[in-house]
């Protein structure tokens, strides 16, 4: 029996639970890829709707209506307008919230008149009786000419019921809900003349948006007659939203009833403290604190048990596989490689399921009001805050989190100082390099030292994110429109599933991300560490051998010389010079210019390093490695105080992630602002980490 | 009486009456915020800018600079 599929586009407001709605219908079958040539998120699931019948459901991005003012939201657009495009729907589903109805129809009237079967699904019924809402649905149904799911994502109920109107789609009838083409009456007369074969509203959305599209040809409307300037097309725009609002302030008159006096109101109470001049600063730095407590301090069990469970899986591979080239790469490369990464999985986690629940409880909307004027100082916006705390996890996400800042220069000096925020990728090798060098102790009793450190890197690349946005807010001579609209959603107990959902999935795709390359460099580097020109390399046994008569440990030896002959040890000791003022061997050069492509890649590259050099003892951690290591020329330890803090320095302001410069570059249209990053990050941070040596070598 | 919504107190409200159309964003209007609508300014953040408002049912927050630009009508008798 073949089974037949009907694409199903979900649209709807942020905070309706649109994504609770999807989740709840495709459970987790369901995959986050990218559009094709840009850096939006795309969910697609898929549901069953019956035996023969399943459903391929795409989450668009969150908008307030189809007049675009993002890039999240043209995709949106782009889609609803391309008939050939293979995820066309067959049907829409718009999601609204019932505290919220009425803002929530203004896009359900604009999805309406594109033509689209429509089913209208009204989220949060659980919420009726809390806020004293009724509904009069068949009146609405008759209003609206669609047919209405009242659901409650978080209880599972109604799921069933729209299910069956998706089943019956056809049975919903295409007739726009209102006329809007009343706003110039005379105008759009002349465009259905024009174009007769194309629905009113798409037309006009032809006209004024700035989008791709397929099929229509947008040169023909603009250099004709229909071409308007830009405040007139604002003024029509204007005259649609009120046509559009009056439509819906009749239609919810008669259809909803609102008893005010059986209303509860949880907002104005937390409000009343989460954004107080006071305690609303309290509550947040305490939530920071604790965000930073899991980070540190509860995420070393399972990672302590990573690092070791990779150790003795490297001994345990060595001592099963037989002997040779492939078993080298697997223990020394491959394996040390990935432990590399998995390790800050726990780290990583932690992060997104904190930034999940802030925004999905509408805190994060309290924290951008209550941070706007202060951020504003720096030249950032209060919705800088949420770029800057996702930071914490990755620049990647952030950077693209910078979407819904409405003014250019706020939104770019945002994208320009993000970086510096400390990423999940610098913790493998701040936790690294100051459980070398930092003395595990305690001050007052109370503060670990180790802890402590940690703490103030993280304050440092705030703070230098903070610096450089003020310099750049002098600096930037860009003039743009202070647009800045948050909408302040109701507070709303997280849903475990969502925030489960979320956490999978991007710590997921985070790691396969990073994987993929931390897999590739390993071997790279395993073989240009495993094989060296000329004729020391090849001869290193006899070379060692003739110097050392004496005997003691021959094999360590011959190990490090050949290393040393190797194509990295070459190319490591090319570039001595310009790292030896900051304290650093070759070694950790290597390891320094490979995390050019990502920074977790250093802990990796120094594993697979030592590896290759003490292929006799696999069960030993790479934090007992690089401890015993010494310096080649002062034979003192190789990882101390200065070039321990140096290290550090060096990682908290250098730009050394190839991602975020093509993400930089995707979000401005331009290599002059990555290429920026990069020259002011690394320059600078090459300067702060030598006169942190120079000072502290003595 | 007509003031800026910038002047209303915490608690008050008003009808948005006109505003300047080249200052206000096209999503604020979409929020909600028309003429004619219901508006109330529920909190000021510290430092005195931006504002939480209540607009034609609509929980949003917009800076001062914005709400300078919009007119309201302040009902005369106390409500």
């Amino acid at each position: 029996m073949k089974v037949g599929n009907i694409n199903i586009a979900l649209i709807g407001n942020p905070n309706t639970g649109k994504t609770s709605v999807f989740n709840q219908l495709t459970g987790l079958n369901q995959q986050v890829g990218n559009y094709p040539g840009i850096t939006v998120e795309k969910k697609v699931g898929v549901c069953k709707l019956a035996s023969n019948l399943k459903a391929t459901i795409l989450d668009l991005p969150g908008t307030y209506s189809l007049n675009a003012s993002s890039l999240d939201e043209n995709v949106v657009i782009e889609l609803l307008l391309n008939k050939n495009d293979k995820d066309y729907p067959d049907v829409a589903i718009v999601v609204t919230e019932v505290e919220n109805l009425k803002r929530n129809l203004l896009l359900f009237t604009q999805i309406k008149d594109l033509e689209i079967p429509t089913i209208l699904v009204i989220n949060m019924s659980d919420r009726m009786s809390y806020k004293g809402i009724s509904l009069d649905i068949p009146y609405l149904e008759k209003q609206l000419k669609t047919k209405i799911a009242l659901i409650s994502s978080r209880k599972g109920e109604g799921i069933e019921e729209l299910k069956n109107l998706i089943v019956n789609y056809k049975n919903i009838t295409t007739e726009p809900s209102l006329n809007a083409s009343s706003i110039d009456v005379a105008y759009f007369d002349s465009l259905r003349k024009a174009f007769p074969n194309q629905p009113l509203y798409k037309l006009w959305l032809v006209i004024t948006q700035d989008v791709n599209f397929a099929n229509l040809n947008r040169n023909e409307l603009h250099n004709s007659s229909f071409a308007k300037s830009k405040d007139d097309l604002k003024r029509l725009q204007q005259k649609e939203t009120i046509k559009r609002y009056q439509f819906i302030n009749n239609v919810l008159k008669e259809g909803q009833t609102i008893d005010l006096a059986s209303a509860k109101d949880l907002r104005s109470k937390l409000d009343r403290i989460l954004i107080h001049k006071v305690f609303g600063y309290v509550v947040f730095f305490l939530i920071l604190m604790v965000i930073f407590q899991s980070i540190f301090d509860w995420s070393n069990i399972p990672m302590d048990f990573i690092d070791t469970s990779f150790a003795s899986l490297s001994s345990w591979a060595e001592s099963v596989l037989p002997a040779g080239i492939l078993t080298n790469l697997i223990v020394q490369g491959i394996i040390p490689g990935l432990g590399g990464i998995v390790i800050f999985i726990p780290q990583i986690a932690f992060l997104f399921l904190f930034i999940s629940i802030l925004e999905e409880s509408g805190y994060m909307s309290r924290v951008v009001f209550l941070m706007d004027k202060t951020m504003r100082k720096f030249g950032l916006s209060g919705k800088s805050v949420v770029p800057l705390i996702s930071g914490t996890a990755c620049a990647i996400p952030a950077i693209m989190a910078t979407r819904n800042i409405e003014n250019w220069k706020e939104r770019l000096i945002t994208i320009l100082v993000t970086p510096f925020t400390t990423c999940s990728a610098r913790l493998p090798v701040y936790a690294i390099i100051i459980s070398l060098v930092i003395p595990n102790k305690r001050l007052f009793g109370i503060f670990n030292l180790q802890g402590l450190t940690l703490m103030l890197l993280y304050l440092l690349g705030f703070g230098m994110a903070l610096f450089s946005a003020w310099v750049l807010h002098k600096v930037l001579k860009i003039q743009s429109k202070t647009y800045f609209v948050v909408e302040m959603p109701n507070y709303k107990l997280p849903m475990i599933k969502n925030v489960a959902i979320n956490v999978v999935e991007k710590t997921k795709s985070f790691v396969f991300g990073a994987g993929k390359m931390i897999l590739a460099i390993s071997i790279v580097l395993w073989f240009l560490a495993s094989y060296g020109p000329g004729e020391n390399f090849k001869n290193a046994e006899q070379i060692v051998a003739k110097e050392n008569v004496s005997g003691t440990n021959i094999e360590g030896k011959i190990a490090s010389y050949k290393l040393e002959n190797s194509y990295i040890g070459l190319i490591g000791k090319s570039i001595e010079p310009v790292i030896s003022p900051l304290g650093y061997d070759w070694k950790i050069g290597i390891a320094i210019v490979s995390s050019f492509a990502a920074r977790e890649v250093f802990v990796g590259t120094l594993a697979t390093i030592y590896s290759i050099q003490d292929s006799d003892d696999q069960d030993t951690t790479i934090r007992n490695k690089l401890s015993a290591e010494v310096h080649p020329v002062t034979g003192e330890k190789l990882f101390n105080l200065a070039s321990g803090v140096s290290l550090l320095l060096f990682y908290a302001f250098a730009m050394q992630c190839m991602s975020t410069l093509a993400v930089t570059k995707k979000e401005t249209n331009s290599w002059k602002w990555p290429a920026i990053q990069l020259v002011f990050m690394s320059g600078f941070a090459y300067t702060v980490a030598l006169i942190a040596y120079q000072i502290l070598k003595n | 009486m007509k003031v800026s919504l910038a002047q209303l107190q915490i608690g008050q409200k008003g009808i948005i009456d006109d505003f300047n159309i080249d200052l206000i964003p096209l999503k604020l209007l979409e929020m909600g915020c028309l003429p004619g609508n219901e508006v109330q300014l529920l909190q000021v953040a510290p430092f005195g800018d931006p504002l939480y408002l209540n607009v034609n049912d609509s929980y949003l927050a917009i800076r001062l600079e914005t709400a300078s630009a919009i007119q309201v009508e302040i009902p005369n008798s106390k409500s």
